[in-house]
């Protein structure tokens, strides 16, 4: 009788967490097809694909589908499930949930990197991801040390990012100043967005990210046995330094891939755990992927609305995700505080 | 079992303990005592390889600590910390984590790992609480969570870091028949223990510390005196209740 309620409890947990899954998947579905269908010109979709799939891409519709959608909405996609899952990672490795890609400076040193390879090699564009990683990497790093250092409370790693950040942005705003030709879109990969983006821009990216996602999953136990704490975890015999070396590897080359053609984007790293959290509890197994497709539909719907909002204009969907993002933000801290009894 | 030889160790360049020697036996219960700073918690972390040693050596059943494998090792040894960050996690699920060391490539449970969960929970009293969070918990329940988990890790030594802190004097005295149980099972208990009539009322040794050294290691009867003479306070042994206990007073 005794065995029973656990054996049920995790058959339970097994159909929710199948659910949760199958449900977010639906989502990300039906996000992709308005992202695809829905813009200045709304497409007729299973038209266009059925012309498509006959081989002719002759139509007005279908050229826009193939060349102009298509690209974006799988680069709103990536970036999305990018970003969520580095910031599912970066709040287990800091153990802080005000952690994210872009609140520790990670996309910051990203951007900085992907800024100075264009203004060095202006023609060589597929080399922006792997200098988007190593700044990532390198803001990662500094911040680890900071963290790893004797007593660092959690809003120590928190301000320290920030500085970090602001540190990576001075140096963007100063390379877009010197070189205002090779970067004369400089603005608006500072706000983030998906407008311009072309199929080619996402070839060595969708690599990484798509590996990067994996990796983490196939980690999610690991990455369990490391929020227990740090003692805990070594104590059940986890390679605790190693494990967090390469969960900050693998957050890296999610958020460098993600910033490499996406921009700043700002707050989906910290906005999508917290609900995935919600949704599917904090065993990563189920964390992960329900991070990857909550990020990857809301940026797809978040990308959409900047396109049909304020139509025939178009506001950067970075814009839109921090006017979401921000308060949010602001709740998460307030809500900290409040459980905590002051902040430290 | 365990055996000491003038291990060193220290955080961030300054050393705490210096030079050590101990023997701990198959099956006892050893506590570590003594005032604060003095290197007991340094000790207990030195001896399960949380902390790496500046000098000397650690053996376990012979062989030195640092030629086991991480998880080798975490199946011989527990380490109960003195319990600071509670993760938001299912009691059951905290409790599944301690099967860690057991599982293999594929990390899933088996048949066997269930019932070792099961057991643990019956065991510490925490099958109610399973499916509970742990910040939801009281003090005391955490604690025996935290125990039960270290129970499923199923280890021949069990390393704990002052497990009746934050319990209420009934608690206390439950956490330590719990103990008692454990070593009646078969395990080595090695704890580090603030409140000296416990130390002395249920362990078959006593390590009693002062400035990252052993003052004295022995039996009750043996570290008694010692011990009530490095707090500055006396010893007397006393009926009380059912057993004779060592009451310290000034």
């Amino acid at each position: 009788m005794n065995i029973l309620p656990g054996f049920y409890s995790e058959r339970n947990k097994g159909h929710k967490t199948g659910r949760i899954l199958f449900g977010l998947s639906v989502l990300l579905a039906v996000s992709i097809c308005l992202g695809l269908a829905a813009g200045s010109s709304v497409l007729d979709l299973p038209a266009v694909v059925l012309e498509l799939l006959e081989g002719s891409a002759s139509s007005p519709g279908a050229r826009i589908l193939l060349h102009v959608r298509l690209p974006r909405v799988c680069a709103a996609l990536l970036a999305g499930a990018a970003l969520a899952v580095s910031g599912v990672l970066i709040q287990a490795v800091l153990s802080n949930p005000l952690a994210s890609p872009n609140v520790i400076g990670v996309n910051g040193g990203a951007g900085f990197f992907t800024f100075l390879t264009m203004a060095l090699f202006p023609a060589n564009r597929e080399w922006l991801a792997a200098g988007a990683f190593l700044g990532a990497l390198c803001a990662a790093m500094l911040i680890y040390a900071v963290a790893s250092g004797a007593g660092a409370g959690k809003l120590t790693i928190i301000l320290a990012g920030m500085a970090v950040g602001s540190i990576f942005t001075a140096g963007m705003n100063a390379i877009k100043t010197f070189f205002p030709d090779t970067l004369y879109n400089g603005s608006s990969f500072l706000i983030g967005g998906f407008s311009g983006v072309a199929g080619q821009d996402l070839t060595p990216a969708w690599m990484g990210i798509t590996a990067g996602i994996l990796a983490a999953c196939l980690y999610s136990r690991r990455t369990d046995v490391l929020c227990l704490g740090e003692e805990t975890a070594f104590s059940l015999g986890l390679p605790v330094k190693q494990t967090r070396f390469f969960l900050i590897l693998i957050a890296c080359i999610l958020a460098g891939s993600a910033v490499s053609f996406s921009g700043l984007i700002s707050f989906v790293g910290l906005l999508v755990p917290h609900i995935a959290r919600r949704l599917s509890g904090t065993a990563h197994r189920v964390l992960i992927p329900a991070s990857a497709l909550l990020g990857a539909s809301f940026v797809t719907l978040c990308d959409l609305a900047s396109r049909v909002l304020f139509a025939p204009y178009e506001i950067p969907v970075g814009i839109l995700l921090s006017l979401v993002g921000g308060p949010f933000f602001l709740f998460l801290i307030v809500k900290q505080r409040n459980r905590r009894g002051g902040g430290r | 079992m365990i055996e000491l030889r003038r291990v060193r160790a220290g955080y961030c360049g300054e050393e705490i303990l210096h030079g050590v020697d101990l023997f701990v036996r198959e099956r006892e219960i050893v506590s570590f005592v003594g005032p604060n700073g003095c290197g007991k918690t340094t000790l207990l972390k030195s001896l399960c390889g949380i902390l790496p040693l500046t000098g000397g050596q650690v053996r376990l059943a012979g062989k030195e600590l640092g030629q086991y494998g991480r998880k080798e090792l975490a199946r011989r040894v527990s380490f109960l910390p003195q319990v600071r960050d509670i993760p938001v996690i299912g009691v059951e699920n905290f409790v599944a984590h301690g099967r860690y060391p057991h599982l293999s490539f594929g990390r899933n449970l088996s048949g066997e790992d269930r019932e070792r969960i099961e057991w643990a929970l019956e065991e510490t009293g925490t099958a109610d609480l399973r499916r509970k969070e742990l910040p939801a918990l009281s003090g005391g329940e955490r604690q025996r969570v935290y125990l039960a988990m270290t129970l499923c890790q199923d280890t021949d030594i069990l390393l704990l870091d002052e497990p009746t802190t934050y319990l209420d004097i009934g608690q206390k005295y439950e956490m330590m028949e719990r103990i008692r149980k454990i070593y009646e099972m078969g395990k080595t208990v090695v704890m580090v223990l603030h409140d000296l009539s416990f130390a002395f009322a249920y362990s078959h040794r006593v390590a009693a510390m002062e400035g990252g050294r052993l003052l004295a290691f022995g039996t009750p009867e043996e570290t008694a005196d010692r011990t009530a003479e490095l707090f500055g306070v006396s010893v007397k042994k006393a009926l009380l209740g059912r057993a004779e206990e060592y009451v310290f007073y000034r």
